[in-house]
């Protein structure tokens, strides 16, 4: 092993302990670096995810480094009220006495990011860890190489090295680094993953929020704006990471009735969108790896669904790009339905009544996001109250990630805990209760020896009950 | 026994789907229902506190069945509001549209209880389960073998038996029910345990609160009212539960100048509190059984503290009884300084400055609580921005967990995640990103096929450029 993770986490906890990153002069500093980082060095950012992945400039641009700058900024402005102590009620219980919770840095925090959106999977979590006053160490995915070595450059080039470093490596390194004892562990990526890593974490007790994924589905009513809807498809499937996105639509729930019309639409505006060559497109990711490429050519080859395409399922293995696929009716035990898709085929599945897709849903994992397209807002109502995943978006697809009022994490299956806006800052904060109470006020009932009148009066107090309280007093 | 535990799960699965335990109703009609079990079985419950930890009577009224009915009652008052979706803002970026939090439970609960408060540790997180809408399985501690089984009672009787269950036992009972699948597990009790409920979490990425303890510590400075201080240190542990409690003040720090006038005041309010032959108080817990009897000896009759006790130090075994025991300036490297105590011992570290107690407590492991007795403004400053722990009082012992609007939970080793308030309802629930689109506002630049002037409109927009916006509009 190259790096010594335990010198680094010890030298990481020297930081911590000298108060440094506490300040919000240092925390300042760190985000205002990270936004001069990206804005000075944006063309190699772009460049490395065209390298790791093909992504096309605009997603490099609008999903990853208009996203981190974004969350820096956002930082910036909340800050110092972000780190202010939050006032609470006392109650007469306590009184004479104030309350307040005070957010405060839990210390060494291990970030593990992911492939797919190497940049902003690996700085968005290191916003907030920052901001709350945190030490990091960020281990980025050896999946996307050239991200990852120029991360590790970058950091330690505009970033406080005392305090932020980056691990690269892969399993070996990924397993020492989880051997440690950090304050918090923040993973995105997969499920079984996630499990090894709760399981390191368990022996030291170390809280950790898990970013995972699912099988996001989208229903689609009829009745709505066909053209719309399914560009809002397109947008979370293709646009995005030629589908390897973890809140991208997996597959279609529609009525037996719409079905080909809602074909009809997809392929007309992929066409719009892509031309007739898709795999030229250079509008489109490739496939990250051979490895993630054969994972979805099996699912396409599976004899339960191959007859199932009704459009597209041209392959380039050479430059690992799959063109974006249809099907239809895949069985339910089919390969392509048990498992997270992450790349570019869109199964549809159909029903009799569109109210009967919220069953479908509720068969299978809580998912990290679920769509719906209508107009009925019975069936809105119905969807929003019945249908649990991390979030959900009606009429569009992934656009809710894009909030940061809104918390972004998981359930079940998909994930714990969440981030994003102050829900970031307080995914690496501890939130400290403080009473404070003066010496005066000490109510001698409080006290041993135990009589019957003191707890007839405490009994009163607790109760709020006047009567009782001077009952007790003049019984005295 | 694994069948049992998987059938218990299927059956709490069931009702949760049925949808029966989300209703308002349901969540009002099952948190009066524990009101009236506390209120009509008031004799039934101080008796099993009585015969499994010789409870006074105050103590049990106060700290535990008070502590029960004011949590209800608290929930009951703002369960509309508590499940209201939070409204949130939406930005540009996803104009037009609105957005909301909602929150949701989880399914099926279980909740792990504990032998010191075990009426309060088993019902109150429960409270805040039901007040979410789930499900829930109890396991109350076979330590405190009355309550447990008057609890199983009355929850059956009082409860709905369809969605509230208690399942009795110890080890095989709770391994049994450890190795299902549960939305959430929520464990009051030690650190090895808590890994071992961790890491059997991990298996089924159920998310996990612990509420451990650790060695709450007191600072005690001079120029205080040392007679409330002295009284309020006492109440905290002696008063609570006869120190096993999980934020009883475990030990002392304060100048070596102060220390002996320190004694003084304990040993005189001890006296008024207890009387002179503490052993015959009936207004102290004794201890829970012979194994915590022999373990707190064992610190006592440790060679490097038995000549350091200045107060105290009487035992009784046949009725498990140690009396309130003060010890002065025990080496770091004691037993007694090396775990939690949990029991009447108390001992007294001093320092040359009182500022060096912030570096003793620093130098441990974050405790669940740390309480400082001071005048100075500064000290007591610096004490609440340098000392991490779970929660503090300022001249007070323990009394923040009584405040319902300020969360109890630990951080570190005394544990993750917290409650109490509106923070039982929120542990207990799963808060769902909502964003609702119409199919107006759909900006073209959103989709491929990908243009410099798409993207130079986007980044205005982004950048909240309204020149940029115009002059890509403009450069169409």
């Amino acid at each position: 092993m190259v790096v010594d993770v335990a010198e680094v986490v010890t030298e990481l906890k020297a930081t911590y302990t000298s108060g440094k990153t506490k300040s919000y002069e240092w925390r300042e500093s760190q985000l205002k670096a990270l936004i001069k980082m990206a804005n000075d060095h944006e063309k190699e950012i772009i460049e490395a995810l065209r390298s790791d992945l093909n992504k096309p400039e605009f997603e490099a641009f609008v999903h990853e480094i208009s996203t981190v700058k974004s969350s820096c900024k956002l930082a910036l402005k909340e800050l110092r009220r972000w780190m202010s102590p939050e006032k609470a009620k006392t109650s007469s219980t306590t009184f004479p006495s104030s309350a307040e919770i005070v957010s405060e840095p839990l210390g060494v925090i291990l970030i593990i990011s992911t492939w797919n959106y190497p940049f902003l999977l690996s700085l968005d979590p290191v916003v907030g860890a920052i901001a709350a006053g945190n030490a990091v160490v960020l281990k980025p995915s050896e999946i996307a190489p050239a991200t990852s070595l120029l991360l590790s450059k970058l950091l330690g080039e505009y970033m406080d090295s005392s305090a932020v470093k980056v691990v690269e490596g892969a399993v070996p390194e990924t397993t020492a680094l989880l051997e440690q004892n950090w304050d918090k562990i923040f993973y995105t990526g997969n499920g079984k993953v996630g499990r090894i890593v709760l399981a390191a974490a368990a022996k030291h007790l170390t809280p950790v929020i898990l970013e995972l994924g699912g099988k996001s589905p989208v229903v689609v009513d009829e009745n709505i704006n066909l053209e719309v809807a399914t560009r809002r498809v397109i947008g979370g499937k293709w646009a995005s990471n030629c589908g390897q996105t973890c809140v991208s639509p997996d597959y279609v729930i529609t009525t037996k009735a719409f079905a080909s019309k809602l074909i009809d639409a997809l392929i007309s505006e992929l066409e719009k969108f892509y031309g007739n060559e898709p795999l030229k497109s250079l509008d489109l990711s490739r496939i990250v790896n051979s490895s993630h490429f054969n994972r979805l050519t099996k699912l396409m080859d599976d004899e339960k669904v191959f007859g199932k395409i009704v459009h597209g399922g041209q392959q380039d293995k050479t430059n690992l790009r799959i063109a974006p696929t249809i099907l239809l009716d895949v069985p339910e035990d089919s390969m392509i339905m048990n498992e997270e898709i992450f790349g570019p085929l869109l199964p549809i599945i159909t029903v009799d009544k569109i109210e009967d897709s919220i069953n479908v849903i509720h068969a299978r994992e809580k998912p990290l996001a679920a769509y719906l397209f209508t107009n009925d807002k019975k069936l809105m109502d119905e969807f929003v109250g019945s249908v649990s995943a991390g979030g959900l978006c009606i009429n569009d697809t992934t656009l809710h990630l894009a909030e940061s009022s809104l918390p972004f994490g998981g359930i079940g299956g998909s994930g714990m805990g969440s981030y994003h806006g102050k829900f970031s800052f307080d995914a690496f904060s501890h939130k400290k209760a403080v009473l404070r109470r003066s010496f005066a006020g000490d109510i001698s009932a409080r006290y041993p020896p135990y009589t019957t009148r003191k707890l007839q009066l405490l009994k009163a107090l607790l109760n709020g009950s006047i009567l009782g309280i001077l009952r007790a007093l003049f019984g005295w | 026994m694994a069948l049992e535990a998987a059938k218990l799960v299927a059956g709490l699965r069931e009702t949760f789907g049925s949808g029966k335990t989300k209703s308002y109703e349901w969540r009002v009609s099952q948190l009066k229902a524990i009101v009236k079990l506390a209120d009509e079985r008031e004799k039934d419950i101080i008796g099993a506190l009585r015969s499994d930890l010789n409870k006074s009577e105050f103590e049990s009224y106060v700290h535990e069945i008070s502590g029960v009915k004011k949590s209800c009652k608290l929930a009951l008052k703002e369960l509309h509001q508590w499940m209201t979706p939070e409204k949130v803002k939406t930005s540009s970026t996803t104009f037009p549209s609105s957005a909301e939090i909602v929150s949701e439970p989880l399914g099926v609960i279980m909740v792990i209880s504990t032998w010191n408060y075990p009426f309060l540790l088993s019902l109150d997180p429960i409270v805040g389960a039901i007040s979410a809408g789930n499900t829930v399985v109890l396991k109350p501690s076979e330590i405190a073998p009355a309550t447990s089984s008057m609890l199983s009672k009355l929850i059956h009787e009082y409860m709905d038996s369809s969605a509230v269950k208690v399942v009795e036992g110890a080890v095989p009972e709770t391994t049994a029910l450890l190795e299902q699948e549960w939305d959430k597990i929520f464990y009051t009790g030690s650190c090895k345990v808590g890994r071992i409920i961790l890491a059997a979490a991990a298996k089924h990425l159920t998310p996990v609160i612990l509420e451990l303890g650790g060695k709450c510590p007191v600072v005690v400075d001079k120029n205080i009212n040392l007679e409330v201080a002295a009284r309020r240190i006492i109440a905290g542990k002696w008063c609570s539960n006869n120190g096993q409690t999980c934020v009883a003040p475990d030990y002392v720090i304060t100048t070596k100048a102060f220390a002996s006038k320190l004694i003084d005041a304990l040993i005189s309010e001890l006296e008024k509190f207890f009387g002179k032959e503490p052993l015959k108080s009936q207004d102290l817990s004794h201890i829970v059984n012979s194994n915590h009897f022999n373990r707190l000896e064992k610190l006592l009759d440790d060679e490097k503290v038995s000549d350091k006790i200045v107060h105290g130090g009487q035992r009784d075994e046949t009725n498990l009884k140690i009396a309130p025991t003060i010890l002065l300036d025990v080496p770091e490297d004691s037993l007694i300084m090396n775990e939690e105590i949990f029991g009447p011992l108390l001992p007294i570290i001093t320092v040359n400055k009182i500022e060096d107690s912030i570096s003793v407590i620093n130098t441990r492991e974050k405790p669940l609580a740390a309480y400082l007795f001071t005048d100075e403004k500064k000290l007591e400053e610096e004490f609440i921005g340098s000392v991490s722990a779970g929660g503090m009082s300022i001249n007070e012992t323990t009394l923040h967990v009584t405040d319902n609007s300020l969360p109890f939970g630990g951080v570190g080793e005394s544990g993750m995640g917290s409650y109490h308030g509106k923070f039982s309802f929120d542990a207990f629930s799963h808060k769902k990103a909502v964003l609702r689109r119409s199919f107006a506002g759909d900006a073209a630049a959103r989709y491929p096929p990908y243009t410099p002037e798409k993207l130079r409109l986007i980044k205005a927009l982004l950048g909240g450029n309204i020149l940029g916006v115009v002059r890509a509009l403009v450069g169409w």
